[in-house]
């Protein structure tokens, strides 16, 4: 099923939740709506559920207005962020809910309950915990008990809440490859929420970049890598040297940086910034090329296959700095020798 | 509430183990305490017994045998098996609007529930006297709808009502307020309707909270003496009921028969006791359960 979303704003008095927010989720797809904490995404997630309304906007499943719809018949499966299990209720029993409370006439047999909540729990792999209270599983146990009790209903959406948020790194490392099989395998329209870019980026065929209420980006994880829209997308995927400055005349001046900047061929200058990732920047012992700056090394420290260095510029701007191991050894600086640092890559943004 | 508080200290203490305190101060503060429970406790409640029986089993079972007695033993378990219901039902609603809804008032709500607390139970009956009494504000309106409420068993039966009715609504609230509507959510989800979801996922978390408050709410019901004494007008073997029956016992000199009434009531309290121990048991087993499932990690 396809989800449509269309301009969706949600106050909650005088803060706005949601800001006339839309996108599409197609079919099949497995989307991460990403943000920093209180900007928005669970508040998205659950006014598609049908637990929240919007105070404007419209959310279609199909094409069908489903703002309409009551919850229980928008056909979503909903894994919460602290997985909501029925604590009275065995293993099973969690699983069985959502056949088990189906008007009569849709109820299936107990036998057939039975052969279904199995089926789900050995592909959750828990078939042997069907007896057990929630408070007696692990988190990640837990975890996979709410999927396998959302898609019991058959749902034709599922949406999963901060799925790893409260699991510890190597169980959410385990969880999210098997995560991305089982949507693989199964093929369901899926949206999660999180807060780490590397969980999206890693699991989701698309990105939506949500900040204060308002999408900042909608892409493919390669396409807000390499093309981020906004300042604060840069800012969020990842650590970023940030060089402050101005365009003006098809030139940006962004502290020690001088650059071609095409975009703003007007007279009129407009204070701007650029950005660069730490691995983004070159470093070498003379300035042969030009287009860089002269910086001090004020610390190395070897991680792993990369070298993180940092250095001061002129004016004392620590400035972040990641090489290769090779690349490292070639130029072999240390701290308190001057280097000449170049940005390979620079994206402007100008201020609004 | 209480309950609760009662079973994670209890918990506590027994997990720290250690106490820092000499010995003597120990022996000391349990000493006064046991002192006190049986100087103020235990000692009157032996003495309603001993007395009870001072004359014999016979006489004993005479004064419980007694018409007057009896009826009024049958119109408090009539009060209570009114108020009790009712009181589920309202501390239910009260319980579920104020752990679940955000409104205008929602604080006025809560304090309000508390206002039979903060009353003496004589104001509690003189309220109905003024509201329904011939210089009532709806004193007239009653009368001419030839319906009896004060010095009738319809006054006792409001009286007791207002007198237990915050009982409920205080053990739910925070009972749902700790359980949370999470669970509830992913039930609506699930396909289940708004019954389906309060018999099958509210009810069994909150019913050692709620069971904990109807027992409390039974032992008030069937205890008041004030408010009901305040509407009742004492009409012997119409309006009495037990409380009320064994003051008028001791006030015509029938002490054995006084006794043998309030041994009753003695009982009923030393069943709620026992009844209420077991389900705070039950209860604290249920609430610890809250806080592991919300803390997730914990993997081996």
């Amino acid at each position: 099923m396809s989800i449509q979303v269309n301009h969706l704003t949600k106050r909650y008095g005088a803060f706005r939740a949601l800001d006339d927010v839309s996108f599409t989720v197609r079919q099949g797809e497995l989307l991460a709506l990403l943000g920093p904490s209180g900007g928005g995404k669970t508040t998205l997630l659950r006014i598609i559920a049908g637990l929240e309304r919007p105070d404007e906007g419209s959310v279609l499943f199909d094409g069908d207005d489903a703002i309409r719809r009551d919850p229980r018949d928008r056909g979503v499966g909903f894994v919460f962020q602290h997985y909501a299990l029925f604590r009275h209720m065995t293993v099973f029993e969690n699983v069985a809910f959502g056949l088990r409370v189906r008007p009569r006439a849709q109820r299936p047999e107990e036998a057939e309950i039975r052969r279904r909540v199995n089926e789900l729990l050995s592909l959750v792999q828990l078939d042997y915990l069907g007896s057990r209270y929630p408070s007696q599983l692990s988190g990640g146990q837990r975890q996979r008990v709410a999927l396998a009790r959302a898609l019991a209903v058959e749902p034709k959406v599922l949406l999963l809440d901060e799925p790893f948020g409260a699991l510890d790194a190597k169980v959410r490392q385990e969880l999210r490859r098997w995560l991305r099989r089982l949507h693989a395998e199964i093929h369901l329209t899926s949206v999660f929420v999180t807060h780490d870019q590397e969980e999206a980026l890693e699991l989701a065929n698309r990105v939506v970049i949500i900040n204060e209420g308002r999408i900042e980006q909608d892409g493919t994880p390669e396409e807000v890598v390499e093309h981020p829209a906004t300042p604060f997308v840069v800012n969020f995927l990842g650590q970023v040297n940030i060089f402050h400055g101005r365009v003006q005349e098809g030139k940006a001046l962004l502290g020690p940086l001088a650059l071609e900047y095409p975009e703003h061929p007007h007279t009129e200058a407009r204070t701007a910034a650029g950005y660069s990732r730490p691995h983004e920047l070159a470093v070498s012992r003379t300035d042969d090329e030009g287009g860089g700056l002269w910086a001090v090394i004020t610390d190395v420290r070897v991680a792993g296959a990369i070298v993180k260095l940092e250095v001061i510029d002129d004016e004392r701007r620590p400035i972040q700095v990641e090489l290769g191991r090779e690349q490292y050894e070639s130029i072999r600086a240390t701290v308190g020798e001057r280097v000449y640092v170049k940005p390979r890559k620079v994206r402007v943004f100008m201020d609004k | 509430m209480a309950g609760y508080v009662h079973a994670s200290t209890g918990q506590r203490g027994r997990r720290s183990g250690r106490l820092t305190e000499p010995l003597i101060v120990r022996v000391l503060l349990i000493a006064i305490a046991l002192g006190f429970l049986f100087l103020f406790l235990v000692l009157p409640l032996a003495t309603v017994f001993t007395e009870a029986f001072a004359s014999g089993t016979a006489a004993y079972l005479d004064a419980i045998r007694e018409p007057d007695a009896l009826a009024a033993l049958r119109l408090t378990l009539l009060a209570a098996a009114i108020a009790v219901p009712a009181n589920l039902v309202f501390g239910v609603c009260a319980g579920w609007a104020i752990a679940r809804f955000q409104f205008r008032g929602k604080q006025l709500l809560t304090t309000l529930i508390d206002l039979p607390f903060a009353v003496s139970p004589v104001i509690s009956g003189m309220v109905f006297v003024l509201l329904f009494g011939r210089q009532g504000v709806l004193g007239p309106w009653v009368a001419d709808h030839d319906i009896k409420i004060v010095f009738a068993v319809p006054g006792i039966v409001l009286a007791t009502i207002f007198v237990s009715f915050p009982f409920v609504a205080r053990e739910i609230i925070p009972v749902m307020e700790a359980a949370g509507s999470q669970e509830e959510e992913a039930a609506r989800v699930l396909g289940a309707g708004g019954l389906q979801t309060f018999f099958r996922v509210t009810l069994p978390n909150i019913k050692w909270g709620l069971l904990y408050g109807v027992i409390l709410c039974n032992a008030r019901a069937m205890g008041e003496f004030g408010a009901v004494s305040v509407v009742s007008g004492k009409i012997r073997g119409v309006t009495n009921t037990l409380p009320l029956h064994v003051e008028i016992l001791y006030n015509e000199y029938a002490f054995q028969a006084a006794f043998a009434v309030s041994s009753l009531l003695a009982f009923l309290a030393i069943v709620t006791l026992i009844v209420k121990t077991v389900v705070e048991r039950r209860m604290g087993a249920a609430v610890e359960a809250v806080p592991e499932a919300a803390a997730a990690p914990q993997l081996s």
